[in-house]
């Protein structure tokens, strides 16, 4: 609650203090960068609405368990390709991820199974892929930055199992 | 009105004209689709009643992060108009270097707010100069180490003792994804570049 206020001020403060720095070159400059930053806010309005409101039935409909069933302990290498696969097909905002995380937590799942989930998820959950980058950024960027990230829930897994943390 | 289908289509599916953006229609049908199978699924399980309880918690969501949204295009429009493009691609550009990732990491790393703040603003960056590895490190950094996520969502959800280690443990990771990206991406485009001029 706290927090999410914070971040807000942050956030704001951060917006001022550029929008600031704009004015400084000039009126027309903040105009004009006003004027972008509408327009972006107008065309990915709609984009937003249909995941955050569509997001809930998607995670309505799949079963926790499914997920979290993948992510056993005695998985070993085959649980974390799987966590990671269960990452990316995670839909829904935060809490949908980390509430399954936590589940499986729970639920004795391995904990270097959990975290290549946990990562896997933040670096290319499909539904934060289609909603959130490929509106705002070039999809030729998208797809490569996702590709090139696929090594790296595999990576901290390793280095979880290494020095036997978290 | 001598050009009337070309001022419409610039109006219509260009977010903005010289924009490095595509229409995303695919994208959207594709979820659209899958949101409508599921609110089918959830109706047919739950009735009408499970349908209207996830739509007004989404939408009470949806109109708690709508101010959000708003700053980080604002943020994006203001960095993409304040940024010296070519300080920004001397210090994020291809040749940066290791320290060129460092900055990208750095940033975002420390980039307030969320998926709202840090697509628009990565996207300025590639638009004023920055290359790919760069900007990857920055997203991978802001997905991965960023405090915003942790701090609202994972802390309270997964313990500290997980998320702080999963912390740690993503701490080299935004590096490499941006040197393994630029690795990458040196490799295909300039072979690219050869099968055209050939």
């Amino acid at each position: 609650m706290s927090a999410a206020l914070l971040i807000d001020i942050i956030l704001w403060g951060s917006v001022a203090g550029v929008g600031f720095i704009a004015w400084q070159r000039g009126p027309s400059v903040l105009t004009a960068s006003l004027r972008e930053g509408t327009v972006d806010f107008i065309h990915i309005v709609p984009r937003i609405a249909l995941g955050v409101i569509g997001s809930g039935y998607i995670a309505a409909v799949i079963p926790q368990e499914v997920i979290t069933g993948w992510l056993g302990p005695n998985s070993g290498w085959l649980g974390v390709a799987t966590a990671v696969v269960a990452g990316a097909a995670t839909p829904g905002g935060p809490v949908v991820g980390f509430s399954i995380g936590a589940v499986a937590l729970k639920a004795g799942g391995g904990p270097p199974q959990v975290l290549a989930y946990v990562i896997a998820w933040a670096l290319f959950a499909f539904q934060r892929l289609l909603l959130w980058e490929i509106p705002f950024m070039p999809a030729r960027f998208v797809w490569f930055r996702a590709a090139v990230s696929i090594p790296f829930p595999f990576l901290a897994a390793a280095i979880a199992m290494a020095i036997g943390k978290p | 009105m001598k050009e009337p289908a070309q001022a419409s289509d610039a109006a219509e599916d260009e977010p903005r004209p010289g924009h490095a953006r595509k229409p995303v229609g695919w994208s959207m049908i594709m979820i659209g689709v899958l949101v409508g199978l599921s609110a089918v699924l959830v109706w047919r399980r739950d009735g009408l009643q499970g349908v209207l309880d996830i739509l007004t918690r989404d939408l009470a969501l949806f109109g708690g992060i709508l101010p959000r949204v708003l700053a980080g295009c604002l943020l994006g429009a203001f960095i993409a108009e304040i940024l010296p493009h070519d300080k920004v691609s001397r210090s994020l550009g291809p040749s940066s270097g290791l320290k060129g990732l460092l900055i990208g990491a750095a940033f975002g790393a420390i980039l307030p707010g969320g998926p709202f703040t840090a697509y628009p603003v990565a996207s300025a960056l590639l638009a004023v100069g920055a290359d790919f590895g760069a900007t990857i490190a920055m997203v991978v950094s802001w997905t991965l180490i960023g405090y915003g996520r942790a701090v609202a969502w994972e802390l309270p959800i997964m313990g500290t003792d997980f998320t702080l280690w999963r912390i740690v443990i993503s701490l080299p990771l935004p590096v490499l994804a941006g040197a393994l990206g630029r690795f990458v991406y040196v490799r295909m485009y300039p072979l690219k570049r050869e099968a055209e001029s050939e």
